[in-house]
């Protein structure tokens, strides 16, 4: 009997190692599939997913272009010599745009004037004189505030401040003072940014030698700082010679008859003029060819502007990082 | 004779430094001094959630429920925009971008941002409405859908930019540590980098809604100016600055269309207030967590 027992329990066990061994080969092989097929589907995700934000950078860069391609080509057909250099004739449809463009000048110096100093010296005494960090927290969070008050705001502050309270009137002092305030932040946090990229060793050099703070500041972290201020600075001009909002009480006008005569007269301002062209008077077709224009050369001018900064702080960074 | 001169160097930049605190509280004070006389007259609750803005009839009606609201569908059809298309292009540009692209396309996005506001008014009100207007065969193209999308088209550069720098601190070794367990690139993107860069993302989308919130120029020449409750998004629609931009040169001073502009204007700040402090809360606790200095 054991005899006989013996073979077909040998002849089970063998079946049943082979059956495990044919199951353990199946299921090596789904699994392998199916890490394949995981492998495949998530590199189909992963194209997918490079695809879509491939077209969201498309997307934005292809609004830069639609903007500046309209402008730019409808607006070219306007500019000329007279266009420039003369004032608006027969209810703004035909003549130049010149007391405007020389009212944003002013606007932009001013402001500039006002908030360059400003600016300057609360990123020195920021980065130099490293006040206790409460202090530190409380400016930069007012900065940062300042930075996201909304345009129309600035507007409002410099009608009760500067117009009414002072009592400066609707004149470029107001404008210049309202945008001042506007791109205070900017010129900070660029002043900020070039103050920290001066090495260490320069102030530490100029201490060890003898000189004082001042002399330090003066002397040394200044002149090594002044490319990136200027960066900000320029910066702040394109920002400046944009913002419409803050000079829509304090300082603009639709229509002047001549050049603004001293810092207390209304102005014409090119970005006022662009939405006084688009919403107010009785023809609209010209006065559409002419706001192509005036936005060509508010374009032009910012872009300008822009491109002079990236370039200097291109400069400025190959020279710090060798 | 140094020593007292360096104090008073000193003292100057201390004064200069406390400037933008004193306009920042010198704006609180002015917008509750303007804004406060109306409140006398109407309670702040129907100021609110008063249904009518008409502020020229006699007697006039100062609710701005119409105008909120319409900041509101403004916005977040901006927001619909601006969003995918920043924090895409952002991910573009940390992610594939080659060293030579991103030189060009950085530059370009800077660019983008700096294009002023009434620009982008203008390209609304000139190409963008009449082109959709042929397109969707709308009555009107100067409506909340118009403005939405040049709003969004103006709060990208800026979510982008936000959006990349936070996605570039976020550190090697996240990456490697992915990678190093078979995740693909687009695995450590969703997985790993963007949650860890979350905070820093969030911080760029709060930052854009407030910038588009607060935009005037634009909404004041694309969305229509119509002061009631849009029903569509194809309506003509009056944003809260909108209505501050175009009332203010009317309203004679002092009257109460005066005070109420200014009211406006102090819910105005408020709400962007709000937003700004909840993303410098968000961002210094997203450089904790990825141990970088507050």
């Amino acid at each position: 009997m054991r005899k006989l027992i013996f073979p077909v329990r040998c002849c089970l066990t063998a079946g049943k190692n082979i059956v495990q061994r044919l199951k353990t080969k199946i299921m090596k092989k789904e699994d392998k599939r199916t890490i394949c097929r995981q492998a495949d589907s998530s590199r189909i995700k992963q194209k997918i997913g490079f695809g879509i934000i491939s077209l969201c950078m498309f997307t934005t860069v292809l609004f830069l272009f639609a903007i500046i391609c309209f402008i730019g080509v409808k607006g070219i057909r306007v500019i000329s010599w007279e266009f420039l250099t003369q004032a608006p004739r027969d209810s703004m449809t035909a003549g130049g745009v010149a007391p405007a463009i020389v009212g944003t000048i002013c606007l932009t110096l001013g402001a500039v004037l006002f908030s360059f100093p400003l600016g300057v010296a609360c990123a020195i005494y920021l980065c130099e004189y490293t006040p206790k960090s409460y202090i530190v927290n409380i400016i930069r969070i007012s900065i940062n505030n300042l930075a996201g008050v909304p345009s129309v705001v600035f507007g409002l502050f410099g009608l009760a401040v500067f117009v009414k309270y002072f009592g400066f009137g609707v004149s470029i002092l107001s404008g210049s003072l309202a945008l001042g305030i506007v791109v205070l932040p900017v010129i900070i946090s660029a002043a900020q940014e070039a103050l920290l990229a001066v090495p260490q060793s320069l102030r530490e050099a100029s201490l060890a030698v003898g000189a004082t703070k001042w002399q330090t500041i003066k002397k040394l972290v200044l002149p090594a700082a002044m490319p990136g201020i200027l960066t900000g600075v320029i910066l702040s001009i394109g920002r400046v010679a944009g913002e419409t909002a803050p000079i829509l009480f304090t300082a603009a006008a639709f229509y002047l008859k001549g050049y603004p005569k001293s810092i207390f007269s209304e102005v014409m301002a090119l970005p006022y003029h662009i939405y006084a062209l688009m919403t107010e008077g009785s023809h609209p077709d010209q006065q559409t060819a002419i706001a192509y224009g005036c936005c060509l050369i508010l374009l032009c001018l910012v872009l300008l502007v822009s491109a002079i900064a990236i370039f200097i702080r291109q400069k400025q960074r190959s020279y710090y990082h060798g | 004779m140094t020593k007292i001169k360096e104090r008073i160097i000193k003292g100057i930049f201390t004064i200069l430094a406390f400037a933008s605190l004193i306009f920042l509280v010198g704006i609180i004070i002015v917008l509750f001094r303007e804004a406060l006389p109306i409140f006398k007259k109407i309670k702040v609750f129907e100021f609110i959630f008063g249904k009518f803005w008409y502020p020229t009839y006699d007697p006039a009606e100062f609710g701005i429920l119409p105008l909120i609201l319409a900041s509101i569908w403004v916005s977040t059809g901006a927001m619909l925009i601006c969003v995918p298309l920043g924090v895409g292009s952002a991910l573009y540009l940390n992610e594939l971008a080659s060293p030579g692209q991103k030189a060009i396309l950085k530059p370009l996005v800077e660019i983008l941002a700096s294009i002023p506001s009434i620009v982008y008014g203008f390209f609304g009100m000139a190409i963008l409405a009449p082109f959709l207007q042929n397109l969707f065969h709308l009555s009107i193209g100067l409506c909340a859908f118009t403005a939405g999308l040049t709003l969004g088209i103006m709060a990208t550069p800026v979510v982008c930019s936000i959006a990349e720098d936070a996605l570039s601190y976020v550190p090697r070794s996240f990456r490697e540590a992915s990678f190093a367990v078979g995740a693909n690139r687009w695995q450590t993107l969703i997985k790993v980098v963007i949650p860890a860069a979350g905070s820093g993302i969030s911080t760029a989308i709060i930052l854009g809604m407030s910038r588009a919130i607060g935009e005037t120029m634009t909404v004041l020449m694309v969305a229509g100016g119509a002061a009631v409750i849009p029903k569509s998004f194809f309506d003509p629609v009056r944003p809260m600055t909108a209505a501050i931009a175009a009332e203010m040169g009317e309203a004679p001073m002092g009257s109460d269309h005066y005070h109420a502009l200014f009211a406006i204007a102090l819910i105005l700040f408020l709400v962007t207030f709000i937003f700004n402090v909840i993303a410098e809360v968000v961002s210094r606790k997203y450089r904790i967590k990825l141990g970088l200095s507050g």
